[in-house]
């Protein structure tokens, strides 16, 4: 199975995710990675959606989310051809002893503190879902004391919009 | 024309009903019968079918008709009350989330929160039913908002950004299916239900007959190509013939027409028509390479999808010469005098219910409409009825919905007041849905039942007999032991005339009685045998190629195929 990127284009109605969401889970999909959010249009979201899937049962999901009357198109982004980030923010115990070998972390990952206390620091980083693993498990050894993660949001490269082309 | 049943929150709907001289609302004994009913109107016309009910337990017993009516791809519209817009969410009296629970089971839903919007809301709620492949659509609509009052314009603006069905199918795959077409040896025209629903059987009959290749008709087609025609093999899957099912196999190139590849009719799928290319046109996208892989994929309408067919087979042939057919006409036709449709007399001397049905299907009008149940006698009933004209078989395909005939018959009845309408029933799918003759008693709907009564739920026995070791749990109904109920009896009561038929010598002479009552709704008891049973078959989970045509005769087995 390989890892896919759906950029959804939805009306904003009451029920648009739950519509969705359900259809993934009705035909048997897990979803990895969920984010929605407006987009330049006040009537149209855009849901980012990652799922691990076959490239034919992929069409066949696709194809059914397409028949969602409030699913206005659909594109997959290939990792290559798009820009794709989540957003994590970590709370790791660092005292005064390991304080600024966790300092050196975040710099090497170009993450930033935001807020700290005498036993932990809050830590903001983003990126692709490799470089933040990669992070976390830098980290992991001071004690993460809390993770919350944001689902995958992803854009085409170059000049193209699909939200453009999509309401023409 | 509206089946339904008022109740709290859509009180404000129903009360301009009775001013209303445009729309006829049938007073239903159970919403699953204004749903069913619905269902039969729209399959028999054509049109829009649509049912109404308040919230909560009226809704959700609108569930069945609704996921019944998504699988076989009918355009239903359901409006439902719905609790108040303060108390939506609070647990209210009566409340349900019919939107979320119809979610998996409508081509739509929606839930109304402003007055304004109504009339754009069942507007696209019709247009969506209606069009690319039909479906039900379920309004809801909140008391508070039907009491509101608003400024009214008509025809409102639909704002569908995310649906726009392809009617028009691709040139380009239309020429590349003709070329396959003209080039194959074996090929099946294998005809669904797509072809009833975009009135495609002129169509079909043209592109048959200019081909010359044989034509199977599914469960849901049934009727979509005349029986009587030489072209026709009958009808495909679990219990189609013999004819048509190893025709399906052998092919070399299936032309699939507004059909799903349900596993029905492929039995397992891996070993489904294992050299045949695929050529398949239907309105969804989603249905295509779902099952089976197309080569040859088409989306579109099937009428127009045909229509260009035959220009592009007609045009394929000024430079390609046809495949002669003979060879395969041979196989198949060996296959076909081998292998007829059939039953047997029962050894016990009971009434064969094959009979009772072969005999209704050949005493009755050419253009009576047919419904049934679902079991065994549905299964007769598109075996043993010869249907000629496309909507005049309408049953309960995909889901199976038991209790489906008595509230079809009554909405085929609503939609085609001057044309006979027979519901082939079971005595255990009757006993589910009989109420609604009183409606039809009552609003002047003289349907024709037949209980196909064998005791029992005779297709749940026919597998305990095939694969339980005849092991009987629970399908004894005691309709024969003791007379519970007695249909004669109930029919009365209900305000319809009560047959009874127990016999071979009976049969005729009650059934021309029956067809003789059209003043009021008719029941016949046909008192059959428990133990005749549905053949052709291929069991469940098997490969095609195992059809038996009658019990432990397995025409396909070991010959070279």
């Amino acid at each position: 199975m390989t890892r896919h990127t759906l950029s959804v284009l939805v009306e904003d109605k009451p029920g648009v995710l739950a519509r969705v969401a359900g259809l993934f889970s009705r035909r048997g999909f897990n979803i990895e990675s969920l984010a929605v959010g407006r987009t330049e249009y006040p009537d149209i979201s855009r849901m980012t959606i990652v799922v691990s899937v076959d490239e034919l049962p992929l069409e066949q999901v696709t194809k059914q989310l397409n028949k969602l009357i409030n699913v206005i198109k659909i594109v997959e982004l290939e990792p290559t051809a798009s820009v794709q980030r989540q957003l994590v923010l970590i709370k790791v115990r660092a005292d005064a002893t390991v304080r600024s070998q966790v300092l050196e972390t975040v710099q090497l990952f170009r993450a930033k503190v935001v807020d700290v206390s005498p036993e932990a620091v809050t830590i903001e980083a983003t990126g692709t879902s490799e470089k933040l693993d990669a992070l976390l498990r830098m980290l992991e050894p001071y004690g993460l004391r809390e993770i919350v993660q944001s689902g995958m949001v992803a854009i085409g490269r170059g000049a193209r919009s699909i939200t453009a082309t999509a309401v023409r | 024309m509206v089946f339904g049943i008022p109740g709290g929150t859509i009180l404000p709907a129903y009360d301009p009903l009775l001013d209303s001289t445009k729309v006829r609302h049938i007073l239903v004994r159970h919403e699953q019968g204004a749903g069913h009913a619905a269902t039969g109107y729209a399959q028999a016309t054509g049109k829009v079918g649509v049912c109404m009910a308040t919230s909560g337990p009226g809704a959700t017993n609108l569930v069945t008709p609704l996921a019944d009516a998504n699988m076989d791809s009918v355009p239903m519209v359901a409006i439902t009350g719905q609790q108040s817009r303060p108390l939506i969410g609070t647990d209210a009296f009566q409340e349900a989330d019919i939107c979320g629970i119809t979610m998996p089971i409508t081509k739509h839903n929606m839930l109304v929160t402003d007055a304004a919007e109504i009339p754009r809301a069942i507007a696209e709620a019709f247009h969506i039913a209606a069009t690319g492949r039909p479906g039900p659509v379920l309004v809801d609509i909140p008391k508070d908002v039907l009491q509101e009052t608003t400024s009214f314009s008509w025809p409102p603006e639909l704002r569908l950004p995310g649906y726009r069905p392809t009617t028009r199918p691709h040139g380009k795959q239309v020429r590349e299916a003709a070329k396959l077409i003209v080039g194959a040896r074996k090929p099946v025209l294998y005809v669904g239900g797509g072809v009833i629903k975009a009135d495609a059987s002129a169509e079909l009959l043209r592109l048959a007959e200019d081909t010359g290749i044989p034509v199977v008709t599914t469960l849901m087609a049934r009727g979509a190509f005349p029986d009587s025609h030489q072209q026709h093999l009958g009808m495909p899957g679990m219990h189609g013939t013999v004819a048509a099912v190893a025709a399906m196999q052998k092919s070399d190139l299936l032309i699939a027409l507004g059909a799903r590849f349900d596993d029905r009719v492929t039995g397992q799928l891996n070993s489904f028509a294992p050299d045949a290319q695929i050529i398949h046109a239907d309105i969804d996208p989603a249905e295509i390479s779902k099952n089976r892989r197309a080569d040859v994929p088409i989306v579109g309408d099937c009428k127009e999808i045909i229509t260009e067919l035959i220009d592009a087979v007609r045009t394929e042939r000024e430079t390609a010469r046809a495949v002669d057919l003979t060879p395969w006409w041979d196989t198949l036709n060996s296959l076909r005098e081998t292998f007829p449709l059939g039953y047997d007399w029962p050894d016990d001397g009971t009434l064969s219910p094959q009979y009772v049905i072969e005999r209704i299907g050949a005493m009755s009008p050419s253009d009576t409409i047919y419904t049934a149940g679902v079991g065994q006698h549905q299964m007769w009933a598109a075996q043993f009825v010869k249907y000629e004209q496309p909507r005049t078989w309408i049953n309960s395909g995909g889901l199976g919905t038991m209790g489906f005939a008595v509230p079809a018959a009554m909405g085929i009845k609503a939609g085609e007041p001057d044309r006979t309408v027979w519901a082939i029933d079971g005595d255990g799918c009757f006993q589910m849905t009989n109420q609604e003759l009183a409606t039809c008693a009552i609003e002047n709907l003289p349907v024709k039942i037949a209980v196909i009564n064998n005791g029992n739920l005779g297709m749940v026995r026919q597998w305990q007999t095939l694969f339980y070791g005849e092991r009987y749990s629970n399908t004894d109904l005691g309709t024969h032991k003791h007379r519970i109920p007695d249909f004669k009896l109930l029919a009365e009561a209900l305000g319809c005339a009560g047959l009874r038929a127990e016999s071979r010598e009976e049969v005729d002479e009650v059934i021309a009685k029956a067809l003789e009552i059209n003043d009021r709704p008719v029941v016949v008891d046909f008192v059959v045998g428990k133990d005749a049973q549905v053949w052709p078959m291929v069991a469940a989970g098997t490969g095609n190629s195992e059809i038996m045509a009658a019990r432990g005769i397995r025409p396909l087995f070991d010959e070279d195929l």
